[in-house]
């Protein structure tokens, strides 16, 4: 039996930091605002603090802050040639859970994608000529420059540490002379480098490359934010990714929006509330509600005036095919929109192992490092290169956590004494230098429900068939020498290339940003939500997340993320509550 | 109809006694009066904190040294609260610590500090009362043993703590001083906690706010002048401490966050700088000079500091001012009585959320994590540490906290 509840305003599907953001501005508006969280409450003094909050077994290895695989997962395939199979432990990416999401245990590496981003197919198109066919390269919509203020706000919001490169048209020194125009400075100085970003800069410097410190959703002072929200300078303890942060030093909805939102009496959180189904008028034209499960296997219909998905990216998609909103995406024949351009992620990287100098990696943060954008984007001249897009390439020292990091030069055995010897002798003498590589999209990679595998409601799986394209194949090739320049150039004993190698393989970690499946853009034919992040076909139905990427950039998505969640909610407010409808016309 | 007229007689006699009270309940009175309930922090001890109880209700249990006390519903119920009181019957409870019955009330009820209101501030808080929602509302007995029980008992202890004062302004000092100190001595009551107490209760005049131990809290010294519990502390820091809940030197947790979410977050600007200008007056003795720990328990303690603590409040003792305490020269930490250093590090504690300031802020529990020895050594360690000079504590007095925790 199905309870039907009160009415409210508008139900949030998840609740992480689109969540968050959502129910910031659509209850400043004067909305009744409810959020459904799948997985429980969390906050910093009771459920991270410093106490255990680096407990790297416990939340590394056993991950600790991740969905469940046995709860919801997902089925995985290089190609259509292939069965998928579950995966059930996760590895190359870690979906969040519980509130916060993904937001409490990310690195705070926040990037603005480039205004050619935003248009990759027109602006590349118009400079390098017509894309190959399967390529399924789209603009989003909205451009950089709509985005801007709310790009600038999120940043406030988090109190990012960086060095801006062009605020108002001025190209400032020692920040990313590539980047779009900002309208303000970041609100926090960079972090405090360490040896391997200081022999990085310098290299990079040599190589007539341009580089910066990363934007840094750790804390370099204390800060408060336009929230009233406090933040502490970080600790550089080094456990950031894949842990939450018990000093208050990383941006997260919980340090930065969620506090304020429990304060008011028009918002409202349910923990433990996993949302089966989006339900809709007879008619289908509109979306009347949610049914969702709480812990004890009770189900309930939440009426609510609005619907919008804030889950991340897979459960996104796979609750609009679980619905049949939209039309599923299917690759033969290229028609359908659900679950189309699912892009992911192209990294290579080169280690560098020193005699004498010593890099102590422990000393580190989440986005604690020199970043160069040189070739990032359409930065450089692609004319006869065969690929577009780039991506940066950066010396992070995020973390020397035991388990996870054991660097060793070229040559040596992976196991036993000599492995071992090798291990200690470079544990505190080592750094890495990466490429984060842009996913463009392609016809054949994509998400759909599976065929074979059902998930405990007997509702099937989420399907995905990814593998690299040539497109990615042909970009680390053309970039990974230049890591390997840089790499050189920083004075170490040796260094160990990580070559990007082969098909896709799931489960070594690679990062988590999953893209596409719900993305936004200009026509029907070609996307599922248009340039305010509405369904085409369902207007009072709105999809948050990275999901809205028609293909992903060189870069972490979350500003990008956050960015679009306050343009659309600002839309929501400003015209839809207006006007109740399609906000463009097809 | 026979009901309709019923009610339509009800509707007439509450008109009456509308028009009758219409002069008291004028919007002014009843706004000073919801101004001085607020600086009283009237609601605090009159709500069932614990189970979500309708404010000014009552029945919280006041855990006191003799028993638990539960307060009274002071709402205008007229079985269970207070709506058959008369103006006098209330002035004569906050004046002299008597009830509409006549029975001494036990001075948990703090009108050793309310005697010396004027009766129109009494009368202006009787007012807003009135316009409080009537809630039925039982309170459970008191827990006190039988000697005590004995209401008439009281009337002995009042004899020898309790005097009918007024408020007698010193014409040698500012009006905001004195604004100050009838805030203090009065309404916001502070000596309830603040000032020592003798083993009767009763507070000791040498002790004035010098600090005092309630419910295994120490409330610490909040004399401001020189060797004060306050001395480094500006007029505005001590502003910024009851209006925002956020410091330089620390942030109101547990107890005092009560009161300063409750209360003094919602007081006037001149309000708060007038206590702060009265206490910043008040000097102290020096303080006695303590023995030095030995050099064992300095490496004990400092390693388990730099392990545990040095994180947050910083490897020189600075803290992160506003966020996280610096605890060089933080009155907490090398207060006498150490049971709220002891506390705070065996249970955790949170800084109240304010309008100023929405973030929890929180200082996690270390009662899994140490042991009492643990405790007792770095707590020793940082009680003498940098400028800090005051003795040290043994793992008994983590062990006698310990205990009082779990049992509460």
């Amino acid at each position: 039996m199905v309870t039907r509840l009160p009415d409210v305003d508008v139900v949030l599907v998840g609740f992480g930091w689109t969540g968050a953001i959502m129910a910031q501005k659509l209850t400043d508006a004067g909305m009744e605002v409810l959020a459904l969280e799948r997985g429980p409450w969390r906050d910093t003094p009771t459920h991270f603090p410093t106490t255990f909050a680096q407990d790297e077994l416990r939340y590394y290895w056993r991950h600790g802050m991740f969905q469940e695989a046995s709860q919801e997962t997902l089925t995985f395939r290089n190609n259509r040639s292939q069965m998928a199979l579950p995966m059930r432990r996760w590895g190359s990416f870690l979906p969040g859970n519980g509130v916060g999401g993904s937001g409490v245990h990310w690195n705070g590496q926040t990037f603005r994608f480039l205004p050619s981003d935003f248009v990759a197919r027109s602006h590349n198109e118009e400079r390098y000529g017509p894309l190959p066919e399967d390529m399924t390269v789209q603009d989003y919509g909205v451009t950089y420059e709509e985005l801007e203020p709310h790009f600038d706000y999120f940043e406030k919001i988090c109190g990012i540490s960086g060095e801006a490169g062009n605020v108002n048209g001025e190209i400032i020194a020692g920040g990313n002379p590539f980047e779009g125009q900002r309208s303000d400075h970041y609100p926090c100085p960079p972090l405090q480098m360490t040896f391997s970003q200081d022999r990085f800069a310098a290299s990079a410097r040599n190589l007539g490359l341009h580089p910066f410190p990363g934007p840094a959703a750790n804390l370099s002072q204390a800060y408060t934010n336009p929230l009233g929200m406090q933040l502490a300078p970080c600790t550089y303890c080094g456990f950031c990714e894949k842990f939450g942060c018990g000093n208050y030093s990383k941006s997260s909805p919980q340090t930065t929006i969620i506090p304020a939102l429990m304060r008011r009496n028009n918002f409202a959180l349910r923990t433990n509330a996993e949302v089966l189904s989006i339900e809709r008028t007879p008619d289908g034209a509109m979306a009347t509600g949610v049914t969702y499960v709480d812990a004890q296997g009770e189900l309930y219909f939440q009426p609510a005036g609005m619907v919008i998905l804030c889950a991340y990216q897979l459960q996104n998609t796979r609750l609009m095919l679980l619905s049949g909103i939209g039309a599923p995406y299917d690759p033969q024949t290229g028609q359908g929109v659900v679950g189309k351009n699912y892009c992911y992620q192209v990294m290579s990287s080169v280690d560098v192992f020193f005699e004498e100098e010593y890099t102590n990696e422990f000393v580190g943060a989440g986005a604690l490092g020199m970043v160069v954008d040189d070739y990032n984007g359409d930065n450089f001249d692609h004319s006869g290169l065969g690929f577009i897009g780039g991506g940066y390439i950066a010396c992070w020292t995020t973390n020397a956590r035991p388990i996870e990091t054991h660097p060793v030069p070229e040559g040596v055995p992976t196991w036993g004494s000599a492995w071992k010897k090798s291990v200690r002798e470079n544990f505190l003498k080592s750094t890495s230098v990466g490429l984060h590589g842009a996913s463009m999209a392609h016809r054949s990679n994509y998400v759909d429900l599976d065929p074979t595998y059902k998930d405990r409601w007997g509702r099937p799986l989420l399907r995905m068939t990814y593998d690299f394209t040539l497109n990615d194949r042909r970009l680390t090739a053309h970039i990974t020498p230049v890591v390997k320049d840089i790499a050189r150039g920083m004075g170490g004993r040796e260094i160990k290339v990580n070559n990007r190698r082969g098909s896709y393989d799931s489960m070594p970690y690679q990062t988590t940003h999953n893209t596409g499946g719900t993305i936004m853009g200009t026509s029907p034919a070609d996307s599922v939500v248009n340039r305010y992040c509405q369904s085409w076909d369902v207007p009072n139905l709105f999809v948050t997340g990275a999901g809205l990427f028609p293909q992903n950039a060189g870069y972490n998505p979350t500003d990008t993320v956050a960015a679009l969640a306050y343009w659309s909610a600002d839309a929501i407010v400003n015209q839809y509550l207006r006007a109740e409808g399609p906000l463009v016309q097809p | 109809m026979r009901n309709s007229v019923i009610l339509a007689a009800l509707a007439a006699a509450g008109l009456v006694a509308g028009t009758a009270q219409a002069q008291e309940l004028a919007y002014s009175q009843v706004e000073r009066g919801r101004y001085l309930v607020t600086a009283g922090n009237c609601a605090a001890c009159h709500t069932d904190m614990e189970n979500d109880g309708t404010p000014f209700a009552g029945g919280r249990g006041l855990d006191t040294p003799f028993g638990v006390i539960y307060s009274r519903n002071l709402t205008p119920d007229e079985e269970t609260g207070i709506g058959l009181w008369s103006r006098d019957d209330f002035y004569r409870a906050m004046n002299e610590g008597v009830n509409r019955e006549g029975q001494q009330l036990y001075p948990a009820f703090p009108y050793t500090y309310f005697t010396i209101m004027p009766r129109e501030d009494v009368d202006a808080v009787y007012d807003y009362l009135r316009t409080l929602e009537p809630v039925r509302a039982e309170i459970p007995e008191n827990e006190l043993p039988l000697p005590l029980r004995f209401r008439p008992a009281v009337a002995g202890w009042k004899m020898l703590f309790f005097e009918d004062r007024e408020f007698v302004p010193d014409p040698a000092q500012s009006d905001a001083w004195n604004r100050g100190r009838y805030l203090v001595d009065g309404p916001t009551h502070c000596g309830a906690c603040h000032t020592g107490k003798n083993l009767l209760g009763g507070d000791r005049e040498a002790e004035y706010l010098r600090g005092g131990t309630l419910e295994n809290w120490f409330a610490p010294n909040i004399r401001g002048g020189e060797n004060g519990g306050l001395a480094q502390w500006e007029i505005g820091d001590i502003v910024e401490f009851l209006r925002d809940g956020r410091a330089r030197h620390t942030a109101p947790m547990q107890r005092m966050g009560e009161v300063v979410g409750l209360s003094t977050q919602h007081m006037t600007q001149e309000d708060l700088e007038a206590i702060a200008i009265y206490l910043k007056s008040l000097n102290d003795e020096p303080p006695q000079a303590a023995d030095p720990i030995t050099e064992d328990r300095v490496a004990a303690g400092r390693s388990i500091f730099f392990d545990e603590c040095a994180a947050c409040h910083a490897a020189d003792g600075s803290g992160v001012p506003y966020i996280f305490a610096p605890l060089d020269g933080s009155n907490k930490l090398t207060a006498e009585d150490p049971s709220t250093v002891i506390r705070i590090i065996l249970e955790g504690a949170q800084a109240v959320p304010t309008e100023a300031a929405l973030g929890p802020l929180a200082m996690p529990a270390f009662d899994w994590k140490l042991s009492d020895e643990q405790i007792a050594d770095v707590v020793s360690y940082l009680r003498q540490a940098w400028s800090n000079n005051a003795i040290a504590v043994s793992a008994s007095d983590v062990a006698d906290m310990r205990s009082y925790l779990e049992e509460h």
